[in-house]
């Protein structure tokens, strides 16, 4: 299984890769970060195709992306 | 090696070549064309860069970066060039860069003249760039002590991350005298630890330099910078005192000035008048040490000769003198040059009371 | 489990001082991702001019220097010149560089200097509060254009790759975008093929990034990206101006 991960300390809650993924599967408005963003929350960690759309929109870095075995 | 016969803004050249300079950036200004056009021979012999900028707020803005890099760099201008290069020396102090800066200063203000004048002195001493930062000037009055002092400038800016200004006035940067060069000095081959680039790739914190800070290191730069030009008049000041021990009128002039006024006071001294001068050499710091000793029960008169109008210097020396003797004045401006009979007919006047 | 994406080391692991969505942020991090892949970061030097480019300073981990509003061209040619195998390069805005640096560019760009210029064109002055800048568009509001841009008193946006691309010096002059993915990594590929022209000691590069403002604008992130695709782009076309084969 493929593995998107949203860092919210990093994240300040743009919106860009809830817009540009594909799958649909990042969801924004469900949890705060620290510092008081929303940040996207993984609706279904099993839909990711590990297409890099969301970490390269990302301003911010805050999004690690692994492909499964 | 012997002396050899130089202009006066090649002169400054050289020596700043041999002191260590490896790069110019200018903009063409009468009247110190003849430093950028000697550096853009003499620098690529020595392994150096020149670069005429687009302008003189580019050309300070290239020094600036050379320096970031640990490279000795200058720019050198005329009045109202040094004026358009204030905000990058400011630049240079603020985020601790040494550089030479070497203004060959005309009449004015405004565009004024191309001719030579001493107006840039309180520009020089007081404010040379906004917020509040000084900077040490040495003003020579000879092409050879010229050649001394830019010779070693560089040391003193490095000392102190802190440019170097050089104030020098047209008729100077002109004229043509012996001077005797000193050899090529020995360059640093280590890296000073605030210096960008790498060149060893080595794996390091990275490095940062910039003039802006947070308030509280803004505030402890401002202090240790107050702390360096107190220190600047403990340990950097140099002056010349010519004929004091004795002296009743106590002439102040510097540059070009001084060379006009040591003719006068020399003749006046075989007339058997008890007259002689102190001549700073840095303006900033002002030799106060010069007129603090001096025996006030004997002084009866100043008088500040500069080719300025009014005199720029006047505040410094009543500062010094407060109301022990009257300070009088003389002085040519515009363009319009010291003479010797001018000068003469100025003291003179003041020996005999009608000033 | 293969990491396919990491976030690079020589910026500091923490937001960045921009605003949500700005997309600053993400031309300083595909910035430092090249950097990274050409194994520059112990080798580099940064020149920050005056603008929300200069929030640089508090966010990357490489050799920098801060420098005067409009005047990274200049320094950059002195630590360029006294620096000759760094790799050298200026990120600057577009009021920073094309109205105060004007005559800094062109001519750093005419002499030819070896270094990268990184453009950063959002059309507007971001960190001073929104006021016009030579790139606004025209009908654009600003704080000092507050009923549009009006071209008879203010002129028309101004285009630096265009102009750079005119003179003989320059050796690779291009305009991207940062407003989707594809987008983004064609800019990457950009500034990655300006970066090594510079270090084989090509000449002057410079690559123009097409970024936003939400702030400013008064937009959301997400409709300031179609701000940008609607009206910024069509009038700052995206494309290489010149590649001259070094």
């Amino acid at each position: 299984m493929n593995e998107v991960k949203v860092n919210d300390k990093l994240c300040k809650g743009c919106g860009y890769c809830v817009h540009y993924c594909p799958k649909k599967i990042l969801e924004l408005g469900k949890v705060r970060s620290s510092k008081g963003h929303f940040y996207p929350a993984v609706t279904d960690q099993e839909a990711c195709i590990a297409c890099l759309m969301c970490a390269t929109i990302c301003p911010e870095g805050a999004i690690e992306v692994a492909k499964g075995e | 090696m012997g002396k050899i016969l130089m202009k006066g803004c090649e002169a400054i050249a050289e020596a700043a070549v041999l002191g260590g300079c490896r790069f110019y950036a200018g903009y063409p200004i009468t009247p110190q064309n003849e430093l950028p056009e000697y550096m853009s021979v003499r620098l690529p012999e020595v392994g150096g860069d020149f670069v005429q900028g687009e302008s003189e707020v580019a050309s300070i803005n290239m020094v600036y970066g050379a320096a970031t890099v640990g490279t000795r760099a200058m720019t050198s201008s005329s009045s109202p060039g040094i004026a358009l290069k204030s905000e990058g020396i400011s630049y240079l102090s603020g985020a601790n860069l040494p550089a030479l800066i070497v203004n060959v200063s005309r009449g004015g203000p405004g565009l004024g003249t191309i001719q030579p004048a001493q107006s840039d002195y309180l520009q020089a001493t007081k404010a040379m760039g906004h917020g509040g930062f000084r900077m040490i000037v040495f003003a020579p009055y000879s092409l050879q002590e010229a050649v001394d002092l830019t010779y070693n400038a560089f040391d003193y800016a490095e000392r102190d991350r802190n440019p170097v200004l050089i104030l020098i006035d047209g008729a100077l940067g002109s004229i043509k005298e012996l001077v005797e060069l000193p050899p090529m000095k020995e360059l640093p081959t280590e890296q000073a630890k605030w210096q960008l680039g790498n060149p060893t790739g080595e794996k390091r914190v990275a490095r940062m330099l910039t003039s802006i800070y947070p308030e509280a290191g803004l505030e402890t730069l401002n202090r240790t910078k107050g702390e360096m030009a107190v220190a600047w008049g403990e340990n950097d000041v140099m002056v010349e005192e010519f004929l004091l021990d004795d002296a009743e009128y106590v002439v102040v002039a510097y540059g070009i000035a001084a060379r006009v006024a040591k003719e006068a006071i020399t003749g006046l001294r075989e007339k058997g008048v008890k007259i002689g001068m102190i001549r700073p050499i840095t303006l900033f710091p002002f030799p106060k040490g010069s007129f603090r000793k001096l025996d006030y029960g004997k002084v009866k008169a100043f008088i500040d000769i500069e080719m300025t109008v009014p005199a720029q210097m006047r505040d410094d020396i009543a500062l010094e003198v407060l109301d022990r003797a009257p300070i009088y004045e003389y002085g040519r401006s515009g363009g319009v040059l010291l003479d010797d009979d001018g000068v003469l007919e100025a003291i003179e006047k003041v020996l005999e009371g009608e000033a | 489990m293969e990491q396919l994406y990491k976030r690079p080391k020589c910026i500091q692991p923490m937001q960045s001082g921009y605003c949500p969505g700005c997309l600053h942020s993400l031309a300083t991090r595909i910035t430092a991702e090249v950097v990274e892949e050409l194994e520059q970061q112990n080798n580099c030097i940064l020149v920050l001019p005056v603008g929300c480019s200069t929030m640089g300073l508090l966010y990357w981990k490489i050799d920098m220097v801060g420098s005067a509003h409009g005047r990274a061209p200049a320094v950059a040619t002195g630590v360029k010149r006294c620096s000759k195998n760094s790799l050298v390069f200026t990120y600057q805005g577009d009021g920073d560089l094309a109205a105060i640096g004007l005559a800094e560019i062109l001519s750093a760009a005419n002499r030819g200097e070896n270094y990268t210029v990184l453009f950063a064109n959002n059309s507007i002055y971001g960190m001073t509060g929104g006021q016009m800048a030579p790139t606004t568009l025209e009908g654009q509001k600003s704080t000092t254009t507050q009923k549009g841009r009006d071209p008879l008193t203010t002129g028309y946006p101004m285009r630096m790759c265009e102009l750079i691309a005119t003179l003989d010096a320059p050796k690779y002059v291009a305009r991207f975008s940062l407003h989707d993915p594809a987008n983004v990594r064609k800019a990457k590929a950009g500034i990655k093929k300006a970066f090594e022209t510079q270090l084989a000691g090509g000449g002057f590069t410079f690559v123009e990034l097409m970024i936003n403002c939400p702030t400013n604008w008064g937009l959301t992130p997400l409709d300031s990206l179609t701000y940008m695709v609607e009206n910024t782009i069509p009038v700052f076309p995206l494309g290489v101006y010149k590649d001259v084969e070094v």
